[in-house]
């Protein structure tokens, strides 16, 4: 079934199944900077923003975002870049593999939140899993992102 | 130092982060087959008889894999180098199937939904065998794990499949026996660890093709991407000329991508089919069909003086590796020889033990690789050593822990899987990471415990530990560095960046002898046609051997470069002086970009190229000490980690936030292991802990206050003073946690992970002996 996605501010469209998820839509039209890490929407990888929201592409039909906007990192690429600043000052990022989901989180955080503090902003990334960091790096860097003089 | 031992954003987390094509699935060719594999649903079992018709009739399924169609030569996944320290106990497809998630057929098909279908319509007939869920009764048991033929170990690791031992070891110094009768005080006690799942976020994923020479290109999340083009050479039986591995960027992997998963069936697919294919493991496939850390019991004796002289330490170790003896025999003896050493003053000591098959999800590399386990048992028995001594444990480390320029015999006698290579501590500054750590942590304010309001006590607790940088004699690294028109470089490196940022390190160091910035070099990692040989990214060996290897290479290619300026400026060699950016010499100067420029067009044309490598000889230990404040409910148990401070000496931390990065994801990750992190089977040996939402790993909801130092270190062995530091930070949390929790409420908790239920019945028996 066809469906359209106004997708990183152009209208896209898709031929999907009934039975298909957004994530594996993305890449298999290769936007790829959605990741797949446990397929079962525990994870965050995957995370893109619907309508300005963070959300679990890899348990979202296809079909769901019908209509809807989508925007992953390629299509805020200054923002994120900003985002990929802060985390290089802090030394957040290593594998990176949770990075695109989480940067979009960041983003969406940004927006919802006004001056959050550490405990708001671990309550709004939580569902962003991360193996490598620790997240105390991360912390600082969202903080510093936020505007926060460290 | 300019670029070393500084804050370095790392060189790829900007493009990762904008979602530029890095990882190996984003690398797939489209319209790759889908490879799926038919996993087994008993723990253990003999294929009596499978029949594929009905999949291989299935429109869009391009082949069907069983152990009828596999070559009949046995290998080990472990990734390790050659010959292996791992039994060779694992063929690609068998008759036998060993855990509940073993392989027991492969199909290819055009996409993922045809595959899975393709699944469901192989019918397999089993005799179902009886498992061996519980390590304590697997010696000698009457299910033998491993009957079958052609299985083999490499040279001896005490090898005994029909006893279900993958590899034994003893090793002793001086009379423990005769030593521990003639002590004051003597403690005895088993602990056991749990296994842990490394939970990398990216699924191991490999995918393969032919390309236009007709070889057979490997993309594989792969921490070895040197030993899988070797063992599928060997395996297949595929000319190793033939094979080309590239690890792309690599989302994690903790020693759980060090060895083969999917990368075998993938390259028989391929091979067979001519067309590209891919495997992504499920999340599920993850947990139940990759590595676990290994679960032990770890039976400790301590033997000390009334004075607090530590005498002997006595261990047996019983180590679980699952279905197959990868890397049984190396964690095991990490498990003393990364441990054992930290009381290096005693008069005897013995480490003895078996490595056990049972029928759970195999055992492998995983961070701390057996020094976690030996931590948690070692350092909690010293604790328990001291509330018998009446002892302060601060004041009895300090009398008997090992100090800089001074050695133990365990290095010499024990290696991981050989002999091991006797070393003087040249750097070792636990002196000083335990008094900083006793400072951040306000112990004095605090130790053992302070009552707090609404019955919560708060205790402090700490550990020691050490690991090792590579291993001596095996561990191999090199590097070559380009120099371009323009003046900049290529650094191309076996080395394997699986996230931890040795990218950015190892640029690091060729940019701070080469005096330039890291932007002026360009590094490309781990391809097998293209880079240069490493070992691959394990046993923290990556800045320490590895990063040899790139100052070595930096080294000769500044030697090259001052002969030609040399040349060019009609000077001696010893008058011209170079800052990384112009050369000068009676007088006359030219930049780099210039002779740069020069030799590539001009005159005397050639191109410059340096590759060096290196080989430990040694394998100086990064050490730490580390602390832990927790609050503890006295009613309930439950309890809340307030700080954890690390204090680590890892010679130069080349990249100082990376390091810090390394260290405190070493903590979480160990502080998982002591709380909450479980593999848990169920009572036919199916896994429970099978998701994120069965298997809790931290999130940044359970991280309170990291707070992380570095002692002042130079290991003149190691580049630029550095020791590694990918594995030290894991190893303190569980005992640091056990001996907290003691302090505080009097509970000592021998059975990892330190849960409020444990320790609440263990408030309970307090009370009734009471």
């Amino acid at each position: 079934m066809k469906i359209k996605i106004t997708l990183n501010q152009s209208i896209k469209e898709f031929d999907v199944q009934p039975d298909e998820f957004l994530l594996d839509t993305l890449r298999n039209h290769h936007v790829t900077s959605v990741k797949k890490g446990c397929d079962q929407s525990t994870c965050g990888v995957c995370t893109v923003l619907l309508d300005g929201k963070p959300v679990l592409s890899c348990s979202l039909l296809s079909v769901r975002a019908d209509g809807h906007e989508v925007v992953t990192v390629d299509g805020i690429q200054d923002e994120i870049e900003k985002i990929s600043d802060s985390f290089g000052h802090e030394g957040a990022d290593q594998c990176g593999y949770c990075n695109t989901g989480l940067a979009l989180t960041i983003y969406a955080m940004k927006r919802e939140l006004k001056s959050p503090s550490d405990l708001d902003i671990k309550k709004y990334v939580v569902g962003n899993l991360c193996r490598c960091s620790g997240y105390e790096a991360q912390l600082k860097a969202i903080k510093r992102y936020l505007g926060e003089k460290l | 130092m300019k670029v070393v031992k500084h804050v370095i954003p790392s060189v790829d987390g900007k493009g990762i982060m904008m979602g530029r094509p890095a990882y190996t699935d984003d690398l797939a060719q489209p319209n790759s087959l889908i490879v799926k594999v038919l996993r087994s649903p008993y723990a253990f079992a003999r294929i009596k008889k499978i029949d594929v018709t009905k999949a291989k009739a299935l429109t869009g399924v391009e082949l069907v894999l069983t152990h009828h169609d596999v070559p009949k030569k046995s290998f080990t996944r472990a990734g390790q180098g050659y010959p292996e320290p791992s039994p060779h106990d694992k063929f690609v497809l068998d008759e036998y199937v060993r855990y509940v998630g073993d392989e027991v057929a492969a199909v290819a098909a055009i996409s993922d939904k045809i595959a899975r279908k393709a699944l469901s319509l192989i019918e397999v007939e089993y005799e179902v065998l009886t498992p061996v869920l519980d390590f304590e009764k697997a010696y000698e048991n009457p299910s033998i794990i491993h009957p079958e033929e052609g299985i083999h170990e490499m040279f001896p690791i005490g090898f005994l499949p029909k006893k279900n031992v993958a590899a034994s070891y003893e090793m002793h110094v001086g009379d423990v026996e005769k030593t521990l009768k003639s002590c004051d005080v003597v403690i005895e006690q088993s602990f056991y660890t749990q296994a842990q799942a490394h939970s990398m976020m990216e699924p191991h994923t490999v995918n393969a093709h032919l390309d236009f020479q007709n070889r057979l290109m490997i993309y594989s999340s792969t921490q070895t991407p040197f030993h899988v083009r070797r063992i599928i050479s060997q395996t297949l039986d595929h000319p190793i000329s033939k094979i080309r591995v590239i690890k792309p960027r690599v989302g994690g992997g903790f020693g759980g991508k060090q060895a083969l998963h999917g990368e075998m069936l993938v390259s028989m697919v391929v091979l067979r089919t001519k067309k590209p294919a891919k495997m992504i493991y499920t999340r599920k496939e993850v947990f139940e069909s990759s590595y676990t850390r290994h679960p032990m019991r770890i039976d400790i004796k301590l033997g000390a003086m009334k004075d607090g002289t530590l005498k002997a330490i006595d261990c047996f170790v019983l180590s679980d590796t699952g279905a197959y003896g990868e890397h049984a025999l190396t964690v095991f003896m990490v498990t003393g020889s990364k441990v054992l050493p930290l009381y290096n003053k005693v008069d005897a000591v013995r480490f003895n033990g078996q490595v056990v098959y049972t029928n759970h999800v195999s055992a492998g590399a995983f961070r701390g690789y057996g020094a976690i386990q030996g931590n948690y048992a070692l350092e909690s028995a010293v604790d328990m050593l001291c509330t018998k001594l009446k002892m302060d444990p601060i004041k009895f480390r300090q009398k008997n822990m090992i100090l800089e320029g001074e050695t133990s015999p365990i290095f010499a006698i024990m290696g991981e899987g050989t002999e091991g290579t006797a070393m003087n501590m040249e750097t070792c500054k636990l002196d000083f990471c335990v008094k900083r750590g006793m400072e951040l942590i306000s112990w004095k304010n605090t130790y053992p415990r302070k009552q707090l309001e609404n019955h919560k006590v708060k205790g402090v607790g700490m550990a020691l530990a050490m690991q090792g940088s590579g291993i001596p004699y095996i561990d191999m690294g090199a590097a070559t560095i380009k120099l371009n028109d323009g003046g900049f470089y290529n650094l191309t490196v076996g080395a394997t960046d699986i996230g931890q940022g040795s990218d950015t390190v190892l640029a690091q160091i060729a940019a701070e002898e080469l005096m330039t910035t890291v932007d002026k070099i360009i590094v490309y990692s781990s391809d097998t046609d293209l880079t240069p040989f490493d070992t691959g990214a394990y046993a923290s060996s990556t800045t320490f051997v590895s990063g040899n290897a790139v100052l070595k290479a930096a080294v000769n290619m500044k030697e090259m470069l001052m002969q030609e300026a040399s040349k060019i400026l009609e000077s001696d060699l010893e008058d011209v002086s170079f800052d990384g950016y112009t050369f000068e010499a009676n007088e006359k100067k030219i930049t780099l970009p210039d002779l740069s420029n020069r030799i590539t067009y001009n005159h005397d044309q050639k191109q410059l190229t340096a590759t060096n490598s290196y080989v430990g000889h040694k394998s100086p230990p990064p050490f730490m000490a580390g602390f832990i404040e927790v609050d503890v409910d006295q009613e309930t148990g439950e309890f809340d980690i307030v700080h954890y401070v690390s204090v680590v000496d890892c010679g130069t931390p080349i990249n100082l936030k990376g390091a810090q990065g390394q260290v405190e994801g070493g903590i979480v990750q160990g502080l998982g292991m002591a709380t909450f992190e479980d593999v848990k089977y169920g009572k036919k040996g199916n896994l429970i802990s099978n998701s994120f939402l069965t298997y809790k790993i931290p999130t940044a909801l359970d991280i309170h206050k990291l707070t992380t130092e570095f002692a002042e270190s130079y290991e003149e062995s190691g580049p630029f003073g550095a020791k590694s530091v990918g594995e030290i930070g894991i190893d303190t949390p569980p005992a640091a946690l056990s001996n907290a929790i003691f302090n505080a409420v009097g509970v000592r908790i021998t059975k990892l992970p330190i849960t409020p239920e444990k320790i609440w019945r263990g408030m309970q028996e307090l009370k009734e002996k009471k």
